[in-house]
């Protein structure tokens, strides 16, 4: 795309608080994004980060605390002067405009000349690949052309941010993952910060430079999805960020992930069992096979399996061993 | 049954006895007014010539459709801030605001329009106490005259315009409205380009609403315009009852008739009539 790298574009979030009522629906969120930075906001519904999103954009006054862009606080500048692109939940199309018509509008407000209008529209039709649907209405277009004709809309006027709210919920599954690559290709290609909202995990792994995951409001945890995923601090974050079991050990408690377990018929494996237990269900899955396996005193462990690997075949009731790398499991900092 | 039925769809059987009753109840009597407007008292156009030839006729046809435009215009443009105000105010203010425009709905036109005149008559709430006061010397003739005619149909039709314009408020997605705003559209430009292009299938049923309800209107402008005010609905009920004229009654009937029937198929050219009364625009 021949629009410059935008220069600006550092958020600095400072103990942002909102409430509704008595309700704090975020609690004192300190964040910095840098410029070009594509950070997912995640969390079950109810936590806050689409609050936090629309405070950014300023749809939503700020309870206490500070949004810097560059330095400069934005707090009091209201939504539309913000300069910020945002992609709608259910995009939030225009329904009475054509797609170029849509497209241009931020321009077409700014007031800059026809020319420049259709120059840039016709730049981001080349960008989210709808010249041909120029002419159509909202209405006329898939759910995943309407996705693409929302996010033109939003980097139309080059805006610093770009702010995303849940914007693949509509669509579906096999389509949401062409759609997430063709959303980071253009993150990487315009340098654009993208902010970006979702409660789908794997979505947030597979897109983000950095993950926020949100609980009740506040922060739970912040880093690259591999340091979340590899080195959660919490129950919380283990086990919402792909699946965990924890084991309770006498320094504390540890998480770990199914598929970093290898099971074999008891006494049959090269050193000795971590973990010994009766085989209760076995799922087939394709490439994999989920094993629940009863330990003795009551808990269960999740065993994910690569189905080639399997050698024998495991069957319910069966005495297995469980063993492990000690780099597998992480000690949880907290609870 | 069996062969018939390879001929109609069965459908038709069931809605028949309805259509059956349509047609003798409704459909038979506008017919027969048709009929009457062109054979009473002599059979030819006679009656439609006196359009031409009565100056009277063409003012009273003249009157109705001004005192109706102009009732319709602030009828609807009131009912349009009204509509906005519900949409946008808190679920329990707008219930009381519901409920207000629904009583003046439900209170008879007579007493609405009886209590116009206490309050605005020469002798009325208004009037005394101006003159009390000593603003005035001389009561300010609100009542007998036009004025009088357009504030109690306004006052009349504002609920017919609110309701039509609420419910074409109330499913739009207000996240358009915020999607506008964030690509640095200022309150006035999101109304201009986004609000009232979308309100428009409203302000449209509410506007044919009002109008064609307004054509009708008999008991408003008898009362308030004092004689002065004559409209089509009172010419006609005169021409019935008192100078018996049947034929020049009949024919203001089919003219208005077919006076709505030409508007709304005008309309019909510019919009789908189906996304004003109801339906889902595509």
């Amino acid at each position: 795309m021949a629009s410059p790298v935008p220069t600006q574009g550092n958020l600095n979030i400072r103990d942002l608080s909102k409430k509704f009522g008595d309700f704090l629906a975020v609690d004192k969120v300190n964040l910095k994004i840098e410029k070009g930075e594509f950070l997912t906001l995640l969390g079950p519904s109810g936590s806050g980060k689409t609050t936090l999103l629309m405070m950014i954009a300023g749809f939503l006054d700020i309870t206490a605390g500070d949004i810097d862009l560059d330095g400069a606080s934005i707090a009091n500048i209201p939504a539309e002067k913000r300069n910020f692109g945002m992609v709608f939940q259910g995009y939030a199309l225009f329904p009475h405009m054509t797609v170029r018509e849509n497209i241009g509008y931020a321009l077409s407000v700014r007031k800059r000349p026809v020319s420049e209008i259709k120059a840039r529209v016709d730049e981001m039709l080349d960008l989210v690949q709808l010249q041909d649907f120029a002419d159509r209405k909202p209405g006329q277009l898939s759910g995943g052309q309407q996705q693409r004709v929302a996010l033109a809309r939003a980097l139309s006027f080059a805006p610093p941010v770009l702010l995303l709210d849940e914007p693949l919920g509509a669509l579906d599954k096999k389509l949401r993952v062409e759609v997430q690559d063709q959303l980071k290709d253009i993150h990487d290609r315009i340098g654009t910060t993208f902010i970006y909202v979702t409660h789908d995990q794997e979505e947030a792994l597979s897109m983000s430079d950095r993950i926020v995951i949100m609980r009740d409001g506040r922060t739970e945890q912040v880093g690259t999805p591999l340091e979340l995923y590899e080195k959660p601090e919490s129950r919380f974050v283990a086990s919402f960020l792909g699946k965990s079991n924890f084991l309770e050990q006498p320094d504390g408690l540890y998480a770990l992930r199914p598929e970093k377990i290898d099971i074999c018929a008891a006494g049959t494996g090269a050193g000795p069992a971590r973990l010994t237990g009766t085989v209760r269900s076995i799922t087939y899955f394709g490439s994999m096979l989920r094993v629940i396996v009863d330990i003795a005193g009551g808990t269960e462990v999740e065993v994910d399996v690569d189905s080639w690997r399997i050698n024998t075949p495991l069957s319910k009731g069966q005495k297995v061993d469980l063993t492990w790398s000690d780099a597998a499991s992480v000690k949880l900092a907290r609870g | 049954m069996k062969t018939l039925g390879r001929y109609i769809s069965p459908g038709w059987f069931l809605v028949a006895p309805f259509l059956l009753l349509v047609a003798a109840f409704y459909l038979g009597p506008i017919l027969n007014i048709l009929w009457l407007s062109f054979t009473d008292p002599v059979p030819g156009v006679g009656n439609y010539r006196e359009l031409y030839e009565s100056d009277a006729l063409v003012r009273i046809i003249w009157t109705t459709v001004r005192v109706c435009i102009v009732t319709t215009v602030f009828s609807v443009l009131l009912g349009y801030v009204i509509a906005y105000a519900m949409v946008h105010a808190h679920e329990n203010k707008r219930n009381l605001m519901l409920g207000f425009v629904l009583v003046s709905f439900w209170i008879s036109i007579l007493v609405r329009t009886f209590s116009w005149l206490m309050l605005l008559g020469r002798n009325g709430l208004v009037n005394n106490a101006f003159e009390t006061i000593g603003i005035v010397s001389e009561p300010i003739a609100f009542m007998r005259n036009e004025l009088g005619v357009l504030i109690g149909m306004v006052h009349y039709m504002v609920p017919y315009a609110v309701l039509p314009l609420l419910v074409n408020m109330q499913t739009l997605d207000m996240r358009v409205m915020n999607a506008s705003r964030n690509l640095g559209a200022s309150g006035t430009q999101t109304f201009w380009r986004i609000y009232l292009p979308l309100t428009t299938p409203g302000l449209v049923a509410s506007t044919l609403l009002v109008f064609i309800l307004s054509l009708g209107f008999y008991v408003t402008p008898a009362v308030l315009g004092g004689g002065k005010v004559l409209m089509v609905a009172e010419y006609i009920y005169v021409q019935l009852l008192v100078t018996l004229q049947w034929g020049t009654a009949a024919m203001l009937a089919a003219l208005m008739l077919f006076g709505v029937l030409g508007l709304l198929y005008v309309m019909s050219r510019f919009m789908k009539l189906s996304t004003v009364f109801g339906g889902t625009a595509s």
